[in-house]
């Protein structure tokens, strides 16, 4: 009996494996592709080894593609984005959460309700917005309408209501105000959700396509996930070249990811409602 | 105390601003202003007419318009309940294992999730090239002959929906995940006493617990696909014939291409329209959800 139960659940976890090789497949693939040449990508015999490790097309597509300034556009508007959002954000739900003043429910009514308005149904009037501040093919124009991100209000607010009342009554009667009470209490004490927040606000503001696609339209101003959509344009189809770009383009979120695996499972998780 | 009481209204208002007025300039305004826009004949950039529900008239007999439609209901037919279904499974085979073994699976299923969409694209076009692609040698085996499948009208749609399952799923599995672990161990114990088999464990016990869970990622699914745009637009651009043509490629090319800043607004405005009313379906859903 137990070693029926011991096979099935060794099969069971083989399948997992091999299921997991396979997901993966795809990524190992254009890892494959981007360290051979041009033409032992397209050759007869090139297999599903990697069997050559040649650096070339990584080379030419930094040397010869404006990724590096991509890299800079991307940084620069994400880490903004993530800042402006984080701290905001915070500031708003503390507000919400623990002080009194008119307008506090209405405003809460409407976090709640631009999280179900979808941002993609408002890029044509944003777009208008951006032309006539000027702000087409600026960082400005990519950072301003990324700002808006009703769930790090919500989840924020949840964790300032479950802050206990005493610890801020004893920094009153210390004559803390409520910035103080803020950035030395509220803060500090949800400090673990404030990097999951950042770290999955990073990689949203980083992997953002449609609207960094609008906005710019010269090539010097593109962020990393629209300007690698060049490199086709530019090279024609080599897709060792391609598959080098691509990799590079990933690169800064895959690592962020592999760094804080755990932050973002859990930022996942609570910004979705469900609590673990 | 009145002055204290001013004060403190001064320092709340001075926490919500930030949001409040960034929120209003590129959120609300610009919500506003789509409504406006929809009723004129305005290009892209400058001053429209005033048309009324011309737009919304000329839409109901823009054959276009219903093929976006159409489009868009087959591929959330072609991703929502797959990705759903495929989601749990993923789960409950992670969830068996423990320690790293189970992070490092989890690792591997979720990674695709946190790729930009052209680097996700770059890759499947790569693999499903006509001539060099490693998936040709499938596509010969079921088909007899190689497949240029994102100009094909048959398997455009299909292979988006792979795509963006593969993409996109490790955020549904980890939903699933969260879900599992809240299932009280000794609930398993209990059934395990009782003689319960695996199977009748998993139809009494997780699947009833999950609903609530499985409702949650089945109308997040159906939201996020109603908003398919970037892998369209990347790997098809809609094509071939209009058979990828969907609701916000439409939007796209009407207001940016053609410059038809108004009709774009009135696609906008349907889109946004059915999305809310899927969000109320799903605040409902979940609410029946909660009470079980």
């Amino acid at each position: 009996m137990i070693s029926t139960r011991r096979i099935e659940n060794g099969i069971l976890t083989a399948t997992t494996i091999v299921g997991a090789l396979l997901w993966i497949f795809p990524l190992y693939w254009a890892f494959v592709t981007s360290i051979r040449s041009e033409e032992r990508v397209v050759s007869e015999e090139a297999g599903l080894l990697p069997d050559e490790f040649n650096l070339s097309s990584y080379i030419d597509v930094i040397l010869n593609t404006q990724l590096l300034n991509w890299y800079l556009n991307s940084i620069v508007t994400s880490v903004i984005i993530t800042l402006v959002v984080i701290v905001s954000g915070m500031m708003c739900a503390y507000a919400i959460s623990q002080m009194r003043f008119p307008g506090r429910r209405l405003l809460y009514g409407v976090v709640l309700a631009s999280f179900m308005i979808p941002s993609q149904a408002l890029v044509v009037t944003q777009f208008i917005l951006m032309n006539s501040l000027g702000f087409i093919n600026t960082w400005a124009g990519i950072i301003l309408p990324q700002l808006i991100i009703p769930v790090v209000i919500i989840v924020y607010k949840q964790f300032f209501d479950a802050v206990p009342k005493e610890m801020r009554e004893a920094v009153v009667l210390d004559g803390g105000g409520e910035y103080t009470l803020l950035f030395r209490i509220y803060l500090p004490l949800n400090w673990g959700i404030t990097t999951a927040l950042a770290i999955i606000t990073f990689i949203m503001a980083w992997n953002q396509f449609l609207w960094p696609f609008l906005v710019v339209t010269t090539e010097d101003m593109m962020t990393i996930p629209v300007g690698i959509t060049q490199v086709n344009d530019a090279f024609g189809v080599f897709y060792a070249r391609l598959m080098s770009v691509a990799l590079l383009g990933a690169m800064p979120v895959a690592l962020a990811y592999l760094i804080f695996q755990k932050k973002v499972t859990e930022a996942v998780m609570i910004s979705s409602g469900v609590k673990g | 105390m009145l002055h204290n009481r001013r004060k403190h209204v001064a320092i709340a208002i001075s926490l919500v601003a930030p949001f409040v007025l960034t929120f209003s300039l590129v959120f609300l305004w610009p919500a506003i202003r789509v409504v406006e826009l929809s009723f004129t004949s305005g290009p892209l950039i400058g001053a429209g007419e005033w048309v009324g529900l011309e737009n919304y008239r000329r839409l109901l007999s823009d054959n276009l318009f219903y093929t976006s439609l159409k489009n868009n209901g087959y591929f959330i037919l072609l991703t929502v309940v797959p990705t759903t279904a495929l989601a749990l499974a993923i789960a409950l085979m992670i969830n068996r294992l423990s320690g790293r073994l189970q992070a490092a699976m989890l690792a591997l299923f979720f990674l695709p999730y946190i790729l930009p969409v052209s680097v996700v694209t770059m890759i499947w076009t790569w693999m499903l090239d006509f001539q060099f692609g490693i998936l040709q040698p499938v596509f010969t085996f079921f088909t007899g002959k190689p497949v240029p499948v994102f100009k094909n009208p048959y398997w455009v749609m299909p292979m988006i929906a792979v795509v963006t399952i593969w993409w996109t799923n490790g955020f549904n599995v980890l939903l699933f995940i969260a879900g599992l672990r809240n299932i009280p161990q000794e609930l398993y114990e209990a059934a395990a006493l009782d003689g319960a088999t695996g199977r009748q464990q998993f139809l009494r016990l997780t699947w009833p617990l999950l609903w609530p869970v499985t409702a949650l990622v089945l109308t997040l699914q159906l939201i996020l696909q109603l908003k398919i745009f970037d892998q369209v637009y990347l790997m098809s651009g809609g094509g071939p014939f209009n058979s990828s043509y969907v609701l916000l490629l439409m939007v796209y090319r009407e207001a940016f291409q053609l410059n038809h800043g108004g009709y774009a607004s009135a696609v906008a405005l349907v889109l946004f329209v059915i999305i809310m009313a899927v969000s109320v379906l799903q605040f409902q859903i979940l609410k029946i959800g909660g009470r079980r």
